[in-house]
């Protein structure tokens, strides 16, 4: 017990653990249910398993807050480009602006447009999810010391390079801030997606309370609030991987 | 940019130089909204999707007109070279635009609801939605570069406002769908806004009566910090509707055990698991402002100040809370939005509010009424935010920052 | 008027005071001289409990500074510090005033203390009551500071460094207008420096703080003239220090009374140093000696200068 390595105290493997029974094994907890529960059936999700909605819920995230990322990133590089900084102004009243329009909103806006399924859903965490990063890309840019910008330049590295192995490098960290938080409300905007026909953990929330079937509310609550903590966790991490060494 | 050329300037036959690409983009981007998307779009009925319309067909030929002659006027406006009066002018040119969209949508829908059968639906299409957005971002540009007061922007906004309530009590847009919906469901509505602005109150009062001494806590003694924006921040990573989710189960259980509990209102569903969660939700950026504007205030104050004989008491009234005002108005900017936002969710766990046209007309496949839920909430957040920041711009004023 | 007896302070098994006794008179000047890390700001802030004793004792005007609430205690004492610590959201009328108004002085007499101290400090009340700290140049906050600590009227005046973050110039116009006002108001002033030269320029007494132990307690004169150990020779001057003593002493005190010398005279109360750069200026190795009505003394010569 002694020589176990100290990776086994790390908060971040045991949320995945419980993620991951949790994820397998909630049949398992059907018993509890049914004794908390007594009136309730069934009292396991059962339209599908907790693994496709987690891929299903996963895969809608990933390629929105991938895409959102590519384009916010190119975004903010235009906006603090000699080219482009005349729209620096328009992009962070954008950001601001868009910031406060509610994520449920812009979701429920894009079924007009868009009509319904994992399309709309796409598509609103995408326009959303541009915002912080965007935001904190653009921070991060300028926040490169003009000496060293200047060294660079004065080293002949060609404006490209100069993006490539330095402003963009220095900005990661930032970058990555604004990822995570992207993404995080990603996670939970893609739950409400369920309401328009997106098959996400919050299908079993909705199920549930259109059934008074609490035990399904409160697997597919406890499923995508662990998965949001373990997402949050690994970007911390990430963070802390990506930071310079003091 | 290219820069102002003394010599180009003069000469009037010289070559015309594009000084507000911005402008000029925000045009473009207008015009190709306009012309290539449907304006507005027809459905025979509640139940089916719309047939686009286009800008030429539905507007007719005079607010088409009207509208090309104010794009070019603004178009014109990003060749001349640059001047605070000429971005005011702008401003208001695009102002006037915004305007005549609106109302042009309105004669739209209306000349359209002329023709066709009353249970036809008309709403508003793509294009309308880039024409004004572009209009908006056009005013917003001519602003900035005009280095408009906070007192100016206030005008404006107002002056905006007050044109589309105007447009609204005359009847202008009675003919699209969002109207209908709304003559229809008038007193829910009215209802839903004031529950929805009652979610909020409730959230963010009881928020900023705990948030703020735990602010100062954390701020005066470091060692809390760590655990306790570590629990803040687990809480905020937490999706909406799994906290709403989660907290119904033990509320039914202990209104279950206390019948009294449901007499007052908290039971498993309904405003009781709503307010609790946006409280929680609410704490993390009223805990972090509060407790990064105590510890920015200056030591050398805080010795002084000490050192004087101030008790820790009149320290922290008359020096520290004073201080931190500017981070703790950021913060309740902060809380406001997100709050005004995570309410539209609590609809679903039957807590009301404008969450509850949203969510119904999702359901119905009615986007008059999911306009009806939704923009009140953007128009809510985007007031709060506005006055808000307003509000912190007056109060720094004082301390000369 | 301050009895420090015995006092010490320590920090994780470090000592940063060491048992130092001092008595501070009322009415003296006294300054806390030492290098950085000697403890003499710590031994300044025991004075009004910012920070706490772990050993020994402090009497103000006789009463055990441990026997009052700390704020009454405060209250009592004037403290001003480096940074000054104006404070930015108040006007410099309401930043001076804090102390009378903790004390709850009628609005009247506030006021006028107002405009008594910014005369006193000698800005215009007119112009600078409304001012907000940001308007303020550095020497302007720092009198202002000064100003504020002198508010309630106390007998005794705490000051740390208050002058060492202003350019040379302020700080020696600084350093008259705390002479004149002490000698006016006959205020015991506890003053901690690093600055040989500000020390030696305000002091009626020093204190010089070694590791946190008492080295040498003394006037100028007497501590420049016997240093009492080697540590306390380098920090005044080493083999400068006889060039500091010329400062220190008058013409008055070397003078040969009734002798006569050609040339322009010297008043009676110029420093030794100021008669050495005369003759040097007027190539003259004896001159005559004035008093500040005119009438003639005597002479002195260069031998007498060094004897």
């Amino acid at each position: 017990m002694r020589r176990w390595p100290r990776a086994l105290a790390s908060p971040l493997l045991w949320v995945a653990a419980l993620f991951i029974a949790l994820l397998f094994g909630m049949p398992a907890l059907a018993p509890l249910f049914r004794l908390a529960f007594p009136t309730v059936r069934p009292v396991i999700f059962d339209r599908a398993s907790f693994f496709s909605l987690f891929l299903s819920h996963l895969g809608i995230v990933a390629a929105a807050s991938g895409a959102a990322a590519a384009i916010a990133v190119a975004l903010a590089v235009f906006a603090t480009r000699p080219g482009g900084r005349d729209f620096r102004p328009l992009v962070t009243a954008l950001t601001t602006v868009g910031q406060t329009f509610p994520p449920a909103a812009v979701l429920a806006l894009a079924v007009p447009a868009l009509g319904f399924g994992a399309r709309p859903t796409l598509v609103a965490l995408f326009l959303y999810g541009l915002l912080p990063i965007v935001e904190n890309a653009i921070a991060g840019l300028e926040g490169v010391p003009p000496a060293v910008r200047n060294a660079a330049l004065g080293m002949g590295l060609s404006s490209w390079q100069l993006l490539a192995a330095v402003e963009l490098p220095l900005a990661a960290p930032a970058i990555l801030a604004g990822v995570r938080v992207s993404t995080t409300i990603a996670i939970g905007t893609a739950t409400i997606g369920s309401t328009i026909g997106a098959l996400t953990f919050g299908t079993p929330i909705f199920d549930g309370l259109a059934g008074n079937n609490l035990p399904y509310v409160i697997e597919g609550a406890s499923l995508v609030a662990l998965f949001a903590i373990l997402t949050d966790m690994i970007f911390a991490r990430l963070e802390r991987l990506l930071a310079p060494p003091h | 940019m290219t820069a102002a050329n003394p010599a180009t300037a003069g000469s009037g036959a010289g070559r015309l130089q594009l000084h507000n690409r911005v402008l000029a983009a925000l045009i473009a981007a207008g015009a190709a909204g306009a012309l290539a998307v449907g304006f507005v779009t027809l459905a025979p009925n509640r139940l089916v999707s719309g047939r686009p319309i286009g800008f030429v067909v539905a507007c007719g030929p005079h607010f088409a007109a009207g509208m090309t002659a104010l794009a070019l006027v603004l178009l014109a406006a990003a060749v001349v070279p640059p001047r605070p009066a000429l971005h005011r002018t702008a401003a208001i040119i695009a102002a006037a635009l915004f305007v005549l969209v609106l109302a042009t949508a309105g004669h739209a829908a209306a000349s359209l609801a002329g023709a066709a059968p009353a249970a036809a639906r008309i709403s508003l299409g793509a294009g309308f939605w880039v024409v004004l957005g572009a209009s908006a971002l056009a005013v917003i540009d001519g602003l900035q570069r005009a280095g408009t007061s906070p007192w100016e922007r206030l005008m404006f906004a107002a002056t905006l406002a007050a044109s589309v309530l105007l447009m609204t009590r005359s009847g202008v847009f009675d003919s699209l769908s969002l109207a209908h919906e709304y003559w229809a469901h008038r007193q829910e509505f009215a209802a839903a806004l004031v529950r929805h602005i009652v979610l909020v109150a409730a959230a963010v009062g009881p928020a900023l009566a705990i948030g703020l001494p735990l602010g100062v806590a954390a701020a005066h003694r470091p060692k809390l910090q760590t655990p306790l924006f570590a629990v803040l921040n687990l809480l905020q990573t937490i999706p909406s509707i799994a906290l709403f989710g989660l907290l119904i189960a033990p509320l039914s259980a202990l209104a279950a055990a206390w019948p009294i509990l449901g007499s007052v209102g908290i039971g498993g569903i309904g405003m009781a698991p709503a307010i609790i969660a946006l409280i929680l939700y609410a704490l993390l950026p009223i805990v972090r402002n509060a407790a990064a504007g105590i510890a920015g205030v200056d030591p050398a104050a805080t010795e002084a100040a000490r050192g004087m004989g101030m008790t820790a008491r009149q320290l922290l009234w008359r020096i520290e809370l004073p201080l931190a005002v500017p981070l703790l108005l950021a913060g309740l900017r902060i809380v406001l939005v997100q709050t005004i936002g995570l309410a539209v969710v609590a609809a679903l766990i039957g807590a009301g509010g404008l969450g509850t046209f949203v969510f119904a007309g999702l359901g119905q496949y009615a986007t008059g009424l999911v306009l009806l839920g939704a923009l009140p909430t953007i128009g809510l957040a985007l007031a709060a935010d506005f006055l808000l920041q307003t509000v912190a711009t007056l109060a720094t004023g004082r301390l000369g920052r | 008027m301050i009895e420090i007896d015995r006092v010490s302070k320590s920090y994780g098994g470090r000592h940063v005071v060491d048992e130092v006794s001092l008595a501070i008179p009322e009415g003296m000047f006294c300054v806390l001289l030492g290098p950085s890390g000697s403890g003499k700001s710590t031994l300044l802030r025991m004075i009004n409990r910012l920070v706490p004793l772990d050993g020994g004792t402090i009497r103000v005007g006789g009463e055990d500074v441990r026997r009052v609430p700390p704020e009454v205690l405060r209250r009592r004492i004037g403290y001003a510090i480096q940074s000054v610590g104006l404070f930015p959201h108040w006007r410099v009328g309401d930043n001076i005033a804090t102390v009378p108004r903790l004390l709850r002085w009628p609005r009247r007499r506030v006021s006028e203390r107002v405009t008594e101290l910014l005369e006193l400090l000698r800005l215009d009340p007119a112009d600078y009551r409304g001012k907000y700290p940001h308007q303020l140049s550095g020497g302007e906050q720092q009198r202002v500071g000064v100003a504020r600590a002198l508010a309630a009227d106390p007998d005794v005046l705490l000051m740390d460094e208050p002058f060492a973050a202003v350019d040379p110039v302020t700080r020696a116009a600084l350093q008259a207008e705390l002479l004149r006002i002490q000698q006016a108001t006959g205020k015991t002033i506890v003053f901690v420096t690093h600055d040989i030269e500000e020390a030696l320029r305000l002091a009626g007494g020093i204190a010089i703080l070694e590791h946190g132990r008492l080295a040498q307690w003394g006037t100028p004169l007497a501590i420049l003239e016997q240093p009492a150990s080697a540590f306390v020779g380098e920090f005044v001057g080493g083999a400068a220090s006889g060039l500091r003593v010329m400062a220190l002493r008058t013409v008055a005190d070397r003078l040969r009374p009734n002798e006569t010398a050609a040339g322009e005279p010297l008043l009676d109360e110029a420093s030794l140093r100021d008669a050495l750069a005369a003759m040097i200026a007027r190539h003259a190795d004896r001159l005559p000696v004035i008093d500040r009505a005119g009438r003639p003394l005597g002479a002195i010569t260069l031998a007498d200068l060094v004897r």
